[in-house]
């Protein structure tokens, strides 16, 4: 019956469980070079991430005198580029968590469960690569900041560059959360103008004011990053900054967790 | 391999059910499927759409969990065999990265199973190579699928399974892509291929698993099932309504026939042996204008899994 007589089955020089462990350094390290290659190819997000952070810079932050009023212990054009720095490395980190969920929509993560590659190392390489490319958008808006007059210490530089850098992994967890709530292959669609209403809103765009909306901003997710990446410039860090960063964060992790852990279930 | 005296068999299913919630209640997607495929055979899993025969595979890969009985691959796990690289398949669409080259895909696999040469091998079986440059996103369907088969290759698994694998495929994709597993599974890999296609089944399968509604109908060589599936169609007209009832159960009576239809004053039967149902009408009954044909595989296979009766061939040959 059979052409392919089963006396020397393919398997016979095997025995299971003698293989050695696959190299996770060698799996990671070709992932992580295969999804910074997909960034620098991916036009959008370039755009979104490298190119309107320093093009909203140039809009908003070289206004009027904006180089001659001080901020803290730098001018105002610093305090508009340390925003619009959180802002690119958020909506990277965002697009970053996203973009989870649009492959487990495009049958990649399934694809890999048919590898040894353990789901957790998966969400870990997305998240560096997104962290690699939201430094690269941070890097890009100081230094075109830099370049057209913002001026601050340079301890000051630094500081709130690592700060926003560091900070977006909280909208990394925000991004893969909503990503698994709304599984859609255009999902930053709706995240990108959620980001916008959210930095507006969490006072990133706009200063606060002493109206109630300050009151109603210290709610929003963005209002304590948005503190946190300008206290290097001066001025008081409120604890309840530090409590919104430390809430939100772990609200975004606990419900990406719950749905990641959820999604790798064998059901 | 063990000391027993038998190999361990490439897979085992024992007993295997799963059901899926349903607004309904429960949907029973594989219903009690026994199955043993030993290493170097290449099998058919045919059925039509909704015979469970994805439910199965994925039971198979580990991507979900039987509702009861067992999945063994190569005596192991399936989540072990997927570990060890020893199983890999195909599956029917999706899985791909869109933004990345045909070449970036294979080595990203073959990484993740931790080795670091060069994918074009692995496209060069797969009949991929020209295409090693190219974005994923801009190969054909039939291209896409012997990226898959070349993703598959990459951990030299010991069984393959093909998950529909040439669906949606022209003729010529298909047997290029049919040249590329054949050509391989020459080396003694065991081959299990999911197909609604008769023909494919036929052509490329050494034994035929036949599933409906979640069980196995018919299981044998390609031979056997064809012959099963092989039948012929005898109408006949019986103009009276009562004289025609009595001749179907007549019918009914007779070991030959599979079933009975009516069609307005005809009756159409289904049987193995087309010279027996003739004799018997024209000599017996007042049946008239009758007519014999051949029916063609499509035909036998429908009614082989549609209906929910055992076939004779049932377990015969395992």
């Amino acid at each position: 019956m059979s052409t392919t007589t089963p006396t020397a089955p393919a398997g016979t020089t095997r025995t299971s469980g003698a293989r050695p462990r696959v190299p996770v350094a060698t799996a990671v390290r070709t992932y992580l070079a295969v999804e910074l290659r997909r960034s620098l190819r991916n036009r959008r997000s370039l755009i979104f991430s490298v190119v309107m952070p320093p093009v909203f810079f140039l809009i908003f932050g070289l206004q009027g005198d904006y180089a001659d009023q001080s901020a803290g212990n730098g001018n105002v054009t610093a305090w508009i580029a340390v925003s619009m720095a959180l802002y690119g490395a958020m909506v990277t980190a965002t697009g970053g968590g996203a973009s989870v969920s649009v492959e487990r929509a495009q049958g990649w993560t399934r694809q890999l469960r048919l590898t040894p590659l353990r789901p957790t190392v998966y969400v870990v390489v997305k998240l560096a690569a997104a962290m690699a490319l939201g430094a690269v958008s941070v890097a890009v808006t100081l230094a075109v900041a830099a370049a057209t007059g913002a001026q601050m210490p340079v301890g000051a530089w630094i500081l709130c560059a690592l700060l926003a850098w560091v900070g977006s992994l909280v909208f990394a967890a925000f991004g893969l959360f909503m990503g698994y709530l709304l599984p859609a292959e255009n999902v930053m669609q709706i995240l990108g103008p959620v980001l916008a209403l959210l930095s507006f809103g969490g006072g990133l765009f706009v200063p606060l004011g002493d109206g109630w909306w300050a009151t109603v901003a210290q709610l929003f997710p963005t209002y304590g990053l948005a503190e946190l990446v300008h206290a290097p410039l001066g001025g008081d860090l409120g604890v309840g900054a530090v409590v919104n960063v430390v809430a939100w964060a772990a609200i975004f992790s606990a419900g990406a967790a719950w749905r990641f852990r959820k999604d790798t279930a064998r059901v | 391999m063990t000391s027993t005296t038998a190999p361990t068999p490439a897979l085992s299913l024992r007993g295997l059910r799963k059901e899926f919630a349903s607004p309904a209640g429960p949907v029973r997607a594989v219903d009690g499927v026994d199955l043993e495929i030993a290493p170097g055979e290449v099998v058919a899993f045919l059925g039509p759409n909704g015979a469970g025969k994805t439910s199965t595979i994925d039971m198979v890969l580990g991507l979900s969990a039987p509702t009861s009985g067992t999945v063994r691959v190569f005596g192991a796990d399936p989540a072990d065999a997927i570990a060890a690289g020893r199983v890999a398949a195909v599956m029917q669409t999706g899985g791909l990265l869109r933004d990345i080259t045909v070449a970036e895909t294979v080595a990203l696999t073959a990484a993740l199973f931790g080795s670091s040469g060069s994918p074009v091998p692995y496209l060069e079986r797969a009949g991929i190579a020209d295409l090693a440059d190219r974005m994923v996103g801009t190969c054909s369907g039939g291209q896409q699928q012997r990226l898959r088969f070349a993703m598959a290759l990459v951990s030299e698994p010991d069984l393959l399974l093909l998950d529909e694998p040439t669906t949606g495929m022209d003729v010529e994709g298909r047997r290029e892509f049919w040249a590329a597993i054949r050509a391989d599974a020459a080396a003694g890999r065991t081959v299990v291929f999911a197909t609604h296609y008769l023909e494919e089944a036929d052509t490329y399968a050494d034994r035929v698993v036949l599933v409906s509604e979640g069980r196995v109908v018919a299981d044998g060589s390609t031979t056997e099932v064809k012959s099963l599936a092989s039948g012929r169609t005898v109408s006949a007209r019986v103009d009276d309504d009562g004289e025609r009832a009595a001749v179907a159960a007549q019918l009914r009576a007779l070991p030959v026939v599979d079933a009975i239809d009516h069609r307005g004053s005809r009756l159409v039967v289904r049987t193995a042996d087309s010279d027996d149902v003739a004799r018997f009408l024209l000599t017996q009954t007042a049946a008239r204008d009758l007519e014999v044909a051949s029916d063609n595989l499509e035909d036998a296979f429908v009614a082989l899994t549609t209906a929910a009766t055992a076939s004779p061939l049932d377990g015969a040959t395992r």
